[in-house]
């Protein structure tokens, strides 16, 4: 029934570009109309499992390194769900945090803390802020839904020689610690290739840059290397993915709040 | 080859015309290259480990250079719908300010409670349309028991809030950024006082005051312009006055004033084309040499004056007065020039700067004056009307005077240079930049109101260093942070503590119900760094502990907000907190740093070095006296009158303020290098006098007569350009300016009242054979 709603839904998205294109489109339309392919195009992988390392860079040069293992589950017509689990630093193995998003709903978060055997719930007004101490904030790593935003078609552009769409997308929440974003995505496959992050005085903030795709089940890309970079403090995190397989057999049995404790 | 050179600029005067002015427009096209740093780094040199210290600190937390707003309602009390509205409209306003990366104040601290079991982390005051007395009284209590807030974003009585926005500024010793650090400087300082004047209009019964980095590099900035604006021209006009007053001669005035203002737009160009660049203190390169430069024209005019008065021709008369003038006028730029030079020792950048260019310019200016000056004066008509001997009288009556009580003199010459030794020992080093902006600055009012009702303006950062991975999450690390941080708010010179053990107990409060009881540190590694995680996972942007911590938590930064004291109380307290590290956590590297520290050991390191500079300039002025005189005697006999001015003008400002920064460091070298100059026309009189065989009480007379009334001259124009230098609003330069008009000053008086009667005591013995050739 679902699969049937997006096929529906791209058809008539389909027909919407033909018609726009004859008559000429306004920037909005371009840009949701990229948007909503790049959404397209990353649907239906279920579900993710993936071992990851976050090397955290200071303006000195220093680096210090983070490892978790990420669960993601794909949510149909919503944000998708996904358990993180930290192992490393030592002093906090065993950490995990849990966290449903949301289409156009905040996204809820809860975190399990072994040496207290507690889970806390974290309230998302925070998803502007870094996720364990990395130039990664919440919100860069949820998962993307076109809802969250609104877009602008800008111009055309080669990154590292790939041709690009660029598009402005301006979160909807007031809570984003954003005030827009610029995303080249590749025209060939719809994949992001840099984004800019604006602060919310509209100053540059940060620079994502992805890095390594890979196809996955012949039809999904996945970088295996992202690159943020702030411009303002000279920091730097690189997120890279070590290992990463799809159809694991994960439900949403092994995404809930009660069975966080029992997370490895 | 003296008289040939002569020769050709009086019968070439177009061409010596032509040929220094292109050598003046070849210059002034350096002045391109020239750009000004604002920043108060120009005071480091890249190396100074204070400055390293703290770079380095920067790097690994994050950079704290700040700009405050300090809100003051009039009613005393901020806990009222008002000014707690106002408060958080400007907190979120202030996101806005060019450069921010964050902002602190009470309404958007990082509140934290327990909920049920959940940890709530929260802006104290979230939503400022449903302010009612429940949540003023919430507000108030949370904040005025809160030791993170208290003498930091709030004062201990309640009735004064800051608003602390961390900027990131451009590094501004790199050459190409300087021009835009010191625009954003400017730019971030304009808007937040645009920013709080929009809400004096809608909250008229509230004072805003701007305070922290930013408004300290802006008050440099404005002082520097205000100097630049106020000083030159006060300078030129003065410097036209006084010629007019001497020379009485349009022609004459109006050639000096061209020789200062090529010598000057020369040095600046060639500043540029060496690389220069422009700060606080080398933007008054222009006055200085200005000051220095009219004396030089002065001598070869009145010369000039002189002959053509006793009937020479113009072109004899121009070329008498170089003839006679060149040494001379050589010796004392040189002399000066080299005191100004040995600044070189100072460890200050821009104190090294501003003696190269001062240098460079009293030798440019010299050059101007035996070479474009009389081809000048031989071009211009000249209107000749000079008569002094009015003055001259004036002059003699002093020199009869002075050798008739020379007896009394001296003894009395001796107890003022005691008494003044004496006093000048209750002088001391006092380096605080924000004492370095008189009361009348907007800046100083603002740190003066804030350490008033609030805390004092300098900070000391101490990055504790573990050197292990999660190192302060370890339980015995954590207690030594704590009881160091007790330790620091313990000591008399301490306002504030801001330390992450608070945090880490007031987490542990939290994940016990709130339990007052738990307001300790977690006892387990593991507790303490889940705790944090947690707490990190909900802070909202830029509101992060990367201001405290470094990434991977083995180092921790507690930053001390210290009351407005001596620099000496500032090295003193860090020394004493890095005692207190290794004796009770050996295990912690500590590294102190912050501007205050910084301006705290430079003027004390400066200080020794700029003695042994004015050891140097001793040195090398003594011989080139020697040289100048070719005696011995006289060499040895100058030292006394070239260094009792020093001692008794340092003695004068011990009784007048006792704080030696480091403008007043560079006064030894460089007044003696000035002051030097009247000695030797004094004393190259006096052997003259001599040598053509009259007494000393003659000889006195006669350089009296010969040098008196120039050397008074020089000095009231050199005493009136450092005293325009001490009216500027910077007291690096002012204090500079008035302890050297005060030297000068005080030459002239011992040259004319100690230095004859000195020379009656020591020039006996020709005395005696000047009696027997006269009874012969």
């Amino acid at each position: 029934m679902k699969r049937a709603s997006i096929a529906i839904s791209q058809v008539l998205l389909a027909l919407l570009m033909i018609s726009n294109s004859a008559y000429g489109q306004t920037p909005e339309q371009k840009g949701l109309e990229i948007a909503t392919e790049r959404k397209a195009r990353d649907i239906g992988w279920q579900d993710s499992y993936a071992d990851a390392s976050m090397i955290l860079r200071n303006a000195q040069q220093q680096e210090t390194i983070r490892k978790i293992r990420i669960k993601s589950l794909e949510i149909n017509n919503d944000g998708d769900k996904s358990l993180t689990i930290f192992d490393r630093p030592r002093d906090v193995k065993g950490t995990a945090f849990l966290s449903f998003s949301h289409a156009t709903t905040p996204d809820e978060q809860w975190i399990y803390l072994p040496a207290l055997k507690r889970v806390k719930r974290i309230s998302s007004r925070n998803k502007s802020g870094p996720f364990m101490g990395s130039e990664f904030a919440f919100e860069d790593l949820s998962s993307f839904e076109v809802e969250k935003y609104t877009y602008r078609y800008l111009r055309d552009e080669k990154v590292n020689g790939v041709d690009c769409f660029v598009i402005e997308s301006d979160p909807v929440d007031k809570y984003s610690g954003y005030t827009r974003q610029v995303n080249w995505i590749d025209k060939a496959h719809y994949r992001a290739q840099k984004v800019d992050f604006y602060d919310r005085k509209n100053a540059l903030l940060k620079t994502l840059t992805l890095l390594n795709y890979q196809l996955y089940l012949d039809q999904y890309w996945r970088p295996l290397k992202m690159v943020m970079v702030n411009h303002q403090t000279g920091k730097s995190t690189d997120f890279v993915t070590h290992n990463l397989s799809f159809k694991t057999g994960l439900t949403e049995k092994d995404f809930n709040k009660a069975t966080l404790k029992r997370a490895k | 080859m003296k008289a040939l050179w002569l020769k050709a600029i009086i019968s070439h005067s177009w061409l010596t015309l032509i040929l220094v002015l292109s050598f003046v427009i070849v210059s002034v096209i350096g002045a391109k290259n020239l750009y000004f740093r604002g920043d108060y780094k120009v005071f480091f040199e890249r190396d100074n480990p204070q400055l390293v210290a703290f770079e380095k600190m920067q790097k690994i937390f994050s950079n704290n250079d700040n700009a405050a707003i300090i809100i003051a309602p009039k009613s005393g009390d901020i806990f009222n719908q008002k000014s707690l509205k106002l408060i958080k409209q400007l907190t979120d306003e202030a996101w806005q300010t060019p450069l921010s990366s964050r902002v602190d104040s009470i309404t958007n601290y990082q509140h934290t409670w327990a909920e049920e079991d959940d940890l709530i982390v929260e802006d104290l005051l979230l939503d400022e349309t449903s302010i009612d007395e429940q949540l003023i009284d919430r507000i108030a209590r949370i904040t005025i028991s809160e030791p993170n807030l208290v003498k930091r974003l709030i004062s201990d009585q309640g009735d004064v809030a800051v608003i602390n926005i961390t900027v990131q500024l451009p590094d501004a010793s790199i050459p190409e950024n300087a021009a835009t650090a010191a625009q954003a400087v400017v730019e971030i300082a304009d808007y937040i006082v645009a920013l709080t004047d929009s809400y004096k209009e809608k909250y008229p019964d509230h004072n805003f005051y701007h305070t922290g980095v930013v408004y300290m590099n802006n008050a440099f900035i404005t002082e520097s312009k205000n100097d630049v604006m106020t000083l030159v021209p006060a300078m030129f006009l003065a410097i036209v006055a006084i010629l007019w007053l001497m020379l009485r001669s349009i022609a004459a005035t109006i050639s000096t004033v061209l020789i200062i203002f090529t010598a000057i737009i020369s040095t600046m160009g060639l500043a540029g084309w060496f690389g220069f660049f422009l700060s606080t203190a080398t933007v008054n390169v222009p006055t200085v040499v200005m000051t220095l430069a009219v004396a030089d024209c002065v001598h070869v005019i009145s010369t000039m004056l002189l002959a053509l008065s006793q009937g020479k021709s113009k072109s004899e008369a121009i070329g008498y007065s170089v003839e006679q003038n060149l040494t001379p006028i050589f010796i004392t730029s040189a002399t000066t020039a080299i005191g100004f030079l040995t600044l070189n020792f100072s460890n200050v950048p821009v104190i090294v700067d501003l003696g190269n260019l001062t240098a460079l310019g009293i030798m440019i200016a010299f050059l101007f004056s035996v070479t474009l000056l009389p081809a000048l004066l031989n071009l211009l008509p000249l209107k000749v009307k000079i008569n002094n001997s009015n003055n001259k009288t004036k002059l003699n009556g002093i020199a009869y005077w002075v050798t008739r009580n020379h007896k009394k003199l001296l003894p009395t010459s001796v107890i003022i240079v005691i008494a003044s030794l004496y006093f000048s020992t209750f002088n001391h080093i006092n380096d605080v930049p924000t004492e370095y902006f008189d009361q009348s600055t907007d800046f100083r009012q603002a740190t003066d109101f804030q350490q008033a009702n609030v805390s004092g303006m300098s900070t000391i950062d101490f990055a504790l260093y573990t050197e292990v991975e999660s190192g302060i999450n370890s339980p015995s690390t954590l207690k030594q942070i704590q009881s160091f941080a007790t330790w620091l708010s313990a000591q008399s010179e301490v306002d504030h503590v801001a330390t992450i053990s608070d945090t880490f107990k007031r987490l542990n409060k939290n994940m016990h119900g709130d339990d007052q009881a738990y307001y300790q540190l977690p006892d387990s590694q593991e507790l303490a760094a889940q705790y944090l995680l947690l707490y990190e996972m909900s802070l909202p942007y830029g509101l992060d502990l990367n201001n405290q911590l470094d990434i991977d938590k083995s180092a921790t930064r507690i930053t001390v907000i210290l009351k407005n004291l001596g620099s000496k109380e500032f090295t003193e307290f860090e020394q004493r907190a890095k005692q207190w590290i290794s004796a009770n956590a050996p295990n912690i590297t500590v590294d102190a740093a912050s501007p205050a520290l910084m301006f705290a050991h430079v003027g004390e390191k400066n200080m020794k070095s700029m003695l042994v500079g004015a050891l140097v300039a001793l040195i090398i002025i003594s011989c080139l006296l020697v040289f100048a005189l070719k005696s011995w005697k006289m060499g040895a006999i100058s030292l006394l009158p070239n260094l009792i001015p020093a001692a008794i003008g340092f003695g004068i400002w011990a009784i007048y303020s006792a704080e030696i920064n480091m403008g007043l460091s560079v006064v030894l070298s460089m007044t003696l290098g000035i002051i030097v100059d009247d000695t030797v026309h004094f004393l190259s009189k006096y052997q003259l006098a001599k040598k053509l065989g009259s007494s000393t009480e003659q000889s006195i007379h006669y350089a009296f007569n010969n040098v008196g009334y120039a050397l008074w001259t020089t000095t009231v124009v050199l005493t009136i350009g450092f005293s325009v230098l001490a009216m500027s609003s910077f007291r690096l330069n002012a204090d500079m300016g008035l302890l050297t008009a005060i030297i000068i000053v005080t030459a002239l008086i011992v040259d004319f009242f100690f230095l004859p009667a000195f020379l009656m005591l020591l020039d006996k013995s020709k005395n005696k054979t000047q009696l027997e050739i006269n009874r012969a």
